[in-house]
């Protein structure tokens, strides 16, 4: 709120409804916190019918029956009780949901891990070490090639590098390093981390590089002039002021690898468990309410992990 | 000369409706007609939903000079068009999807089976969808969702299958094919005759099947079957118990690592197979073909214990009635013609009809596909490429051979529900 009227303030007359020259003609009695709501309100409204609306929808559907053809509207927990079916009975085995929550936090972890460390270094190369304000976007625009193919492309793409008679492969063989074949270079875990690792340090970097240009140079001079060594610079004075950026890229790169299962299948060879595989098999299968339980479940994880990352870090005050 | 009367009143008809829609429109709408509304209303224009096996442009392009319909192809996946015709009947006219998806679309009264009696050549379509066995008698394997179960309705709305024939069709047969195996004869270097060579530990890492649930649980019953280790009443209607025994088999398979990958789209198992990350996978038949148009050697290879085979055919959506419902049957009637036919039999799929389908192929042509006959000279696929070179044989050899050989076809199980869950834990595993 302070932030939004600070604009308030600092915008010219005229772009405001119900300031500028429309004052002028006829005093209003509209009150900043009002203007707020206006200002929000187009956003608002988007978000309560393409977000809210359908959130709801996904809720109440996840509590119906089904049959093979049809959605049956009443009352049932079928969706959620056959979804965590054996979860007790099997152990110590784990159930499906169970192991498949495990592999996608996982790799959630590894790609956080990944994405976050390189992000970082890319971000703090941008901002410290391109001085040109061109050079700056111009590499930082480097960083959405692996947006620019298709899925499919991508995958067809790295069976010639990662595959059994792949580049890599095929490298290591005649350099003599290996005798047989990397099996583990493609459809493995591997593969599925390096895959989403190359598409979404990206998230990482935008973020991050916007909290660092902002940092305040004179805060770094002030320090190296205090006798700090360039690793305490960083811990002390970049990192605390760069974690914003550090927990909104975390949270893109969260969110986006919970919910994929596209990257996972393909990379994967399909043998990795996902859990938006299992809302997509369900979907597909004319199931509805389990694919909807199913996205609640998965919506309630990532929401849990979110909040924890915010408890760390209170993204509004740094903001 | 009957073809060229006809043909004039069909172009006549046309130009009357043409005229008459035209008229309405101009009514309708006022002064605010463009362009592409008086364009369309010129046009009979057909919707139509199916998955890409069909929808040749060279089928839509010949349909529109012979009948004047302008075909507006839906392309979905299976799942895809079952998911379409379910929550959204109105979004297109003729619907064109397989057999098995009837078990679901049927009792949604999403769709309108069509009368026989309107179908020319419905008493030429092959015994193979109306008695279960090949034009030379051969019996076909009766397991799972076999078209000849689910062919006719008890009555016009009615959501019953029924027992014997009656003149409502839920599908006009269109096209069918019988699966097997695809493998690298090249890398594997001997002969492989069982679908048990899936599993077998020599080819560990170097397998795969296709990953979608009701088709992939058939061609791991085949396997299981094959294996010795048990054998089931009906592959494509399992009991829970049968569902655990096979998902048991393939998990142990999958923790050996027996699987390089699993596939789920047409392209993915070209790719799998060409670059040689399988040596043997479940597949289908233009994907063997365009593996091997890419000049690499592959298989659809004959198994001893036959073949798992799928049909489809047309019907339309409940909302289709009036001169939209006369279209619909003219390009039905149009597609069991022959031009359409032939054009499949070619890229090595099976014509409903056979007979209009030979009449519009080369006699070499239809030695090859059908017969299993050497090729007298090269055999080219609809578009002029180069499929093989005179002398080849067609993989399994004759229509008679492939059709007679299915063993089962793809199927809904009652377990349905149970089987996809199933499913998930297999892939979790």
């Amino acid at each position: 709120m302070d932030t939004s009227e600070d604009i308030l303030q600092q915008a010219p007359p005229g772009l405001i409804p119900g300031s500028g020259t429309a004052r002028a003609a006829k005093p209003t009695r509209l009150s900043p916190s009002f203007i707020s709501w206006l200002q929000a309100g187009p956003m608002m409204l988007v978000f309560l019918a393409f977000f809210l609306i359908p959130l709801v929808f996904v809720v109440i559907v996840s509590f119906w029956d089904y049959n093979e053809y049809q959605l049956l509207p009443a009352f049932s927990g079928r969706g959620y009780t056959d979804t965590f079916e054996g979860c007790i009975a099997q152990l110590p085995d784990l159930c499906t949901i169970a192991r498949t929550y495990l592999m996608t936090l996982k790799l959630c972890f590894l790609v956080w891990v990944i994405t976050l460390f390189i992000g970082f270094w890319v971000a703090y190369f941008l901002a410290f070490h391109v001085k040109s304000k061109t050079w700056q976007m111009g590499l930082s625009l480097l960083c959405t090639i692996p947006f620019w193919t298709s899925n499919v492309i991508r995958m067809i793409a790295w069976i010639p590098l990662l595959g059994r008679n792949g580049l890599v492969n095929s490298g290591l063989v005649k350099t003599g390093l290996i005798n047989q074949p990397l099996e583990w270079l493609l459809f493995s875990e591997f593969s599925v981390v390096l895959a989403l690792v190359h598409l979404f340090t990206f998230f990482m970097v935008v973020p991050i590089f916007n909290s660092m240009v902002r940092i305040d140079k004179s805060l770094i001079e002030a320090a190296y002039d205090a006798g700090a060594t360039g690793f305490q610079t960083l811990v002390n004075v970049i990192i605390p002021l760069a974690k914003p950026g550090i927990v909104i890229g975390s949270i893109f790169v969260i969110t986006i690898v919970m919910g994929d299962f596209i990257t996972i299948g393909v990379m994967g060879g399909q043998q990795i468990a996902a859990a938006g595989k299992i809302i997509e098999t369900r979907v597909n299968a004319l199931q509805f309410p389990a694919a909807a339980a199913n996205a609640v479940i998965l919506l309630v994880i990532t929401f849990l992990i979110i909040t924890m990352m915010s408890r760390i870090v209170d993204i509004k005050k740094e903001l | 000369m009957t073809e060229t009367t006809r043909k004039k009143g069909f172009s006549r008809r046309t130009l009357l409706k043409g005229t008459a829609g035209l008229a309405g429109l101009a009514a309708g709408s006022g002064a605010i007609t463009g362009f592409p509304y008086v364009k369309s209303a010129e046009t009979k224009v057909l919707r139509y939903l199916g998955t890409a096996v069909n929808e040749g442009d060279d089928i839509s392009k010949q349909c529109l000079k012979d009948t004047g319909i302008k075909i507006e192809y839906i392309t979905a996946t299976t799942d895809d068009v079952t998911k379409r015709v379910m929550t959204q009947p109105n979004s297109f006219d003729v619907l064109d999807t397989e057999y098995f998806s009837l078990k679901k679309l049927v009792p949604s009264g999403n769709i309108l089976a069509l009368d026989a009696k309107k179908i020319k050549e419905f008493d030429n379509i092959t015994p193979v969808f109306t008695k279960g066995q090949t034009p030379g008698g051969k019996k076909i394997g009766n397991q799972g969702t076999a078209p000849w179960k689910v062919l006719y309705l008890e009555g016009k709305d009615s959501k019953k299958f029924a027992t014997s024939a009656t003149e409502f069709v839920t599908l006009i047969p269109t096209v069918y094919n019988a699966d097997t195996l695809g493998i690298r004869p090249d890398l594997i270097k001997r002969p492989i005759s069982s679908w048990s060579e899936l599993l077998n530990p020599e080819f560990k890492g170097k397998a795969s099947i296709l990953n979608i649930p009701s088709i992939g649980i058939m061609d791991a019953a085949m396997v299981v079957e094959a294996t010795g280790k048990y054998k089931y009443a009906d592959k494509g209607n399992m009991t829970k118990e049968e569902i655990d025994l096979t998902m048991k088999v393939m998990t142990e398979a999958k923790k050996a690592g027996q699987f390089r990958a699993f596939w789920k789209d047409f392209n993915e198992s070209v790719n799998l197979m060409a670059s040689g990350e399988t040596v043997i996978q479940s597949m289908w038949s233009p994907a063997v073909t365009k593996v091997r148009s890419m000049g690499i050697a592959c298989t659809f290879q004959p198994l001893k214990e036959g073949y798992r085979s799928w049909a489809s055919g047309f019907c339309v959506s409940k909302g289709v009635s009036g001169a939209k419902l006369e279209w619909a049957y003219e390009f039905v009637n149009w597609f069991l013609s022959g031009y359409a036919g032939a054009y499949l039999n070619r890229q090595g799929y099976y014509s409903a009809v056979l007979s209009t389908a030979k009449a519009h192929m080369e006699p070499y042509e239809w030695a090859y596909w059908m017969e299993g006959k050497p090729a007298e000279k090269d055999i080219k696929a609809p578009d002029g490429s180069l499929l093989e070179k005179a002398g080849a044989v067609r993989d399994g050899g004759s229509y008679e051979d492939r059709m007679g050989g299915v063993a089962c076809w793809n199927a809904v199980m009652d377990e349905n529900d149970y089987m996809v869950r199933k499913w998930n834990e297999f892939i979790a595993a």
